[in-house]
């Protein structure tokens, strides 16, 4: 009998979640204080959006610092694209964001998760909500529903109600004026702090009417994604439970202040 | 090592989770001991440690699953838990 199990072959043991070293392959700035990096990961899996990886930083000294982040890039891309808002005082965003070049190298593992994660099969109406730099998980799902087929697509509608404190705050903001395609896709932005005289949408934090107006009547059963600072989550997520929607149907992900 | 991290829930854990579990366990729903909720792993709130994480009951705020690495150990503390229910 124990050759039988000498026999099972290694492969068949579960797998832990490697760490592998990306390359970065191209960098993007995003506003003042968010990059896009783009990696080039060997052997990557494959992900879902919505799903992030761990990025691991090792001194000379040995010191380890870890961090979370979402990937931005549609599972359709060979690269996985990552990006990082900048906090002055954190230990690892400054790195990646300031400091990562082109060529180098930056150990990561994942995909990571399978609560905050859409693909077409969830189908839809898909209504994301995003806080700041929370946007990021969200712009995953966003570009994979533009690379669906078109049968796909619209059976999906998506709504996206994105917070940021001035449109110079907003990432990806051309790219999602171009996804906008009303009434399939449509894109509503809220500014917080500042926002131009001639600016005629929002500008408050996201309340109840607020998202009464821009979301689905709770009868329409949308999924909805809610990703941003944790005090804009949880009032979110709230509001949209005190509306009417099933509490199931409310996925969140906080983003903390760390870095 | 420093495991403060950029989110504040259980999502962020799915890496060291998948460090104990062999299946992704952002999905798995926990059966809190202290109030009998039952959500997401990925929907419990994360108290980052120097040493782990701590996962707390976002209704109750009972720890419901504790995870601390020490060199040579993982140690997994699930009191807080009568039932995991993963996908597989």
């Amino acid at each position: 009998m124990s050759s039988d199990i000498r026999a099972i072959p290694e492969t068949a043991a579960p797998a832990r979640l490697e760490w592998r070293v990306a390359t970065v392959v191209d960098v993007r700035d995003e506003t003042p204080r968010a990059r896009t990096l783009v990696l080039n990961v060997p052997q990557w899996p494959g992900h879902r959006p919505g799903q992030h990886v761990d990025v691991r930083l090792v001194a000379e000294d040995g010191y380890q610092a870890q961090r979370s982040y979402s990937i931005a890039s549609p599972p359709e891309e060979h690269t996985v694209a990552l990006t990082v808002e900048r906090l002055d005082d954190g230990e690892v965003s400054p790195y990646l964001v300031s400091e990562l070049r082109r060529g180098d190298g930056l150990e990561i593992r994942g995909p990571i998760g399978g609560y905050f994660v859409w693909d077409v099969a969830v189908g839809g109406p898909l209504l994301l909500v995003a806080g700041g730099s929370g946007i990021v998980p969200l712009m995953a799902m966003l570009r994979r529903h533009a690379r669906a087929d078109a049968s796909e697509r619209s059976a999906v509608p998506v709504r996206l109600l994105y917070s940021a404190r001035a449109p110079d705050d907003v990432i990806y903001r051309a790219e999602l004026e171009q996804l906008a395609d009303p009434p399939l896709v449509e894109v509503v932005f809220t500014f917080t702090r500042n926002a131009p005289p001639s600016w005629t949408g929002y500008r408050r934090r996201i309340d109840r009417a607020m998202l009464e107006s821009v979301s689905w009547p709770p009868s329409a059963a949308p999924h909805a994604y809610v990703c941003g600072p944790t005090v804009l989550v949880e009032s979110v997520a709230t509001q949209l439970v005190e509306l009417g929607h099933a509490a199931s149907r409310v996925r969140t992900e906080r983003f903390g202040p760390s870095g | 090592m420093h495991t403060e991290k950029m989110w504040l829930d259980g999502n962020a854990a799915g890496g060291i989770l998948r460090d104990v579990f062999a299946h992704e366990m952002t999905a798995a729903l926990a059966s809190c001991v202290g109030c009998g909720t039952v959500g997401p792993v990925g929907a419990l709130l994360e108290y980052g440690q120097p040493m782990g994480i701590v996962l707390r009951c976002p209704r109750c705020d009972t720890p419901v699953l504790r995870i601390v690495r020490t060199p040579g150990f993982l140690r997994l503390d699930l009191s807080g838990l009568t039932l995991l229910t993963i996908p597989d």
